[in-house]
């Protein structure tokens, strides 16, 4: 019966048909394909996720980094206000969103020579923030105490950043490689002849950031990342004591510390002795 | 407007979500004067001399895809200046922008960002807000062929493909279209369940734009798989079969005064704008015997790129204004 069923359909059929039906299932399974292919090259997009646990440098005022990732446009209007170029655009094999901004703050660190933390106010998803929404949480330590005073314009009528949250703190990571726990001095450009980034310095023109490699240093003690410190009393180098009762030179972090990287952009040695910690919080 | 041209528009909304046109099939389908049209045409031997006459004479202009491309190549260009020479006239991408300070929002990056993060604050409401009346006032996806810098890049792959096609050395695959409407929900979901924008990963409109404004990266390599894709295998893949930003204009275009409008009277019905169109369903009107009226406006999933203008011999596709005429 089920064979007679068959044989009727066919002869009811015209051979075109059979053809389009063809056409159609073929149609069909390369539509398939595409939707595989396309999906396939989307799930790269989860790789920020995973990575995630990777913490890198987001520019001033960045939610925490799933609400940052999710609420980014991609657009880097961020980049575009930076007078120093600190912010860059991630590419695909980053790990950290296609187009999504962060800072390498080795290369370049955000020494806020735009003087109000213009990336924030380009920011047009409040991606970049002055203020968190209320039902974002602030999580513990990385509130900043008070706002920090930028020392640069220290003598304004309002000295301060309009930043409430840390996005990182420095942390001697190597203090045997510190020329100031050596007791070393540091004469001539940190960093070599050829590095590329740019600082602004307020003895020389408080407009106009200049390369470091084009401002020397000659000092007896190295406090290179407490001299450039943009922010008033986040690092001072102290007194210390070693275990065995000796007294030494040693950089110390305090509160105020935003995490900008300037400290980790200055550091004469190879690698940094003092680096930044991306998004982590003041522990006292 | 008659019933049938309402009963066409709502046929070409399904059209936009990957439907096949509707075909006139019942005599009451088609209006009385556009039937009187249809019935002369038929074997009408002057209409033979006239179609000779007509290929002749005919001029083919480049009008409206010159000004389409200079319009598209000096947006772009002012994005790319207003960073690389500090001009700041529009600043950001085509994702998000500043025009002289003002906010622009792409509508489905900022969909994107609204379902992944759930709120969505002033800058962001102003800019899509902005963005949504003047691509409503433009024609919808008028976005995607006078804006959109990977429709150029497809638009001369295009070209490689139906120069290789012509020799016999591809064929155009072709797809389902109701793909399209596929990832358009199936990236919004993923927005508001993961918390991430993972279409902005793999959007060429994106990509591309900011490989323009900041240098090209790695993600460059994903717009030449599409474009080498829709050259060797299937014509404009992306832009016909998946690109969500296209359908998020299309919807937004269905009542823009923006289209493109066919006349029946003049048409010779050889089809030459189905070849040159990105989206020939919605030229469907144009097949012997289709019109259901004299005049017809083409639907929501017109690009009105103005190729198919170009293109007519007798002038019975041009650009229209709806309700232009009137207040003139």
């Amino acid at each position: 019966m089920s064979d007679n069923g068959k044989e009727r359909q066919t002869a009811a059929t015209p051979a075109v048909s059979i053809a389009k039906r063809q056409t159609n299932r073929r149609r069909a399974l390369r539509t398939i394909l595409l939707t595989g292919g396309v999906l396939g090259a989307a799930a790269s997009g989860f790789l920020p996720l995973v990575y995630a646990q990777k913490k890198r440098l987001r520019p001033p005022g960045a939610l925490d980094e799933k609400d940052f990732l999710s609420s980014c446009i991609k657009c880097g209007q961020c980049v575009q206000v930076c007078p120093v170029s600190a912010i860059k655009l991630a590419d695909l094999v980053d790990g950290m969103g296609v187009g999504v901004p962060y800072i390498d703050a080795r290369e370049q660190a955000c020494d806020f020579s735009c003087d109000a933390v213009q990336c924030i106010l380009a920011c047009p998803t409040g991606s970049l923030t002055y203020h968190k929404p209320a039902f974002l949480p602030v999580r513990e330590g990385a509130a900043l105490a008070k706002k920090p005073i930028l020392l640069a314009k220290e003598q304004d009528a309002e000295p301060t950043l309009n930043m409430h949250e840390r996005i990182g703190v420095a942390r001697l990571v190597r203090p045997e490689a510190c020329l100031a726990v050596q007791g070393k001095g540091f004469k001539g450009q940190t960093r070599g002849p050829g590095f590329k980034g740019r600082m602004r310095y307020m003895d020389v023109d408080r407009w106009k950031p200049i390369k470091i490699a084009d401002h020397p240093y000659d000092v007896a003690e190295c406090d290179l990342c407490a001299r450039e410190c943009p922010i008033k009393g986040a690092i001072s180098i102290e007194t210390v004591f070693a275990p065995d009762g000796t007294q030494r030179k040693s950089p110390v972090v305090h509160e105020p510390c935003v995490g900008c990287g300037v400290c980790e952009m200055v550091c004469p040695v190879e690698p940094a002795a003092i680096v930044i910690e991306a998004r982590e919080v003041w522990k006292a | 407007m008659s019933d049938l041209l309402k009963r066409r528009f709502v046929d070409q909304i399904k059209v936009l979500f990957g439907q096949p046109p509707a075909k006139p099939t019942k005599p009451e389908d088609i209006s009385p004067a556009a039937q009187k049209i249809h019935f002369y045409k038929k074997g009408n031997r002057d209409l033979i001399e006239q179609k000779l006459h007509a290929r002749a004479h005919a001029e083919h202009g480049n009008k409206w895809r010159n000004r389409r491309w200079a319009t598209l190549i000096l947006a772009n260009l002012l994005f790319v200046l207003s960073f690389a020479l500090d001009i700041q006239i529009l600043e950001g991408a085509l994702t998000a922008s500043r025009f002289v300070g003002f906010h622009l929002i792409d509508l489905n990056s900022a969909l994107q960002v609204m379902l992944a993060h759930k709120h969505i604050i002033n800058n962001l409401l102003i800019g899509t807000g902005t963005v949504l009346v003047l691509w409503v006032l433009l024609g919808g996806r008028s976005f995607c062929s006078w804006v959109c810098p990977y429709h150029l890049l497809a638009e001369w792959a295009e070209k490689i493909h139906v120069f290789l096609a012509n020799k016999k050395l591809v064929t155009d695959q072709t797809m389902d279209r109701r793909l399209r409407t596929v990832f358009w929900i199936v990236f919004a979901l993923l927005a508001l369940a993961t918390g991430y924008t993972v279409f902005e990963a793999i959007s060429p409109t994106g990509i591309v734009s900011r490989a323009l404004i900041y240098g090209p990266g790695l993600a460059m390599l994903w717009v030449l798989a599409l474009l080498f894709f829709e050259v060797f295998f299937s014509r404009r893949a992306w832009c016909r079969y998946a690109c969500p930003i296209g359908l998020t204009y299309g919807v937004v275009g269905i009542f823009s005064p923006v289209r493109i409008k066919y006349t029946l009277d003049g048409c010779f019905h050889e089809g030459d704008c189905r070849k040159v169109c990105l989206v020939p369903h919605v030229l469907d009107t144009v097949i012997k015997g289709r019109a259901v009226d004299t005049e017809v406006p083409i639907g929501p999933d017109c690009t009105r790129c103005g190729l198919c203008v170009d293109t007519c011999p007798t002038g019975s596709l041009s650009f229209e204004i709806k309700g232009l005429q009137k207040l003139l």
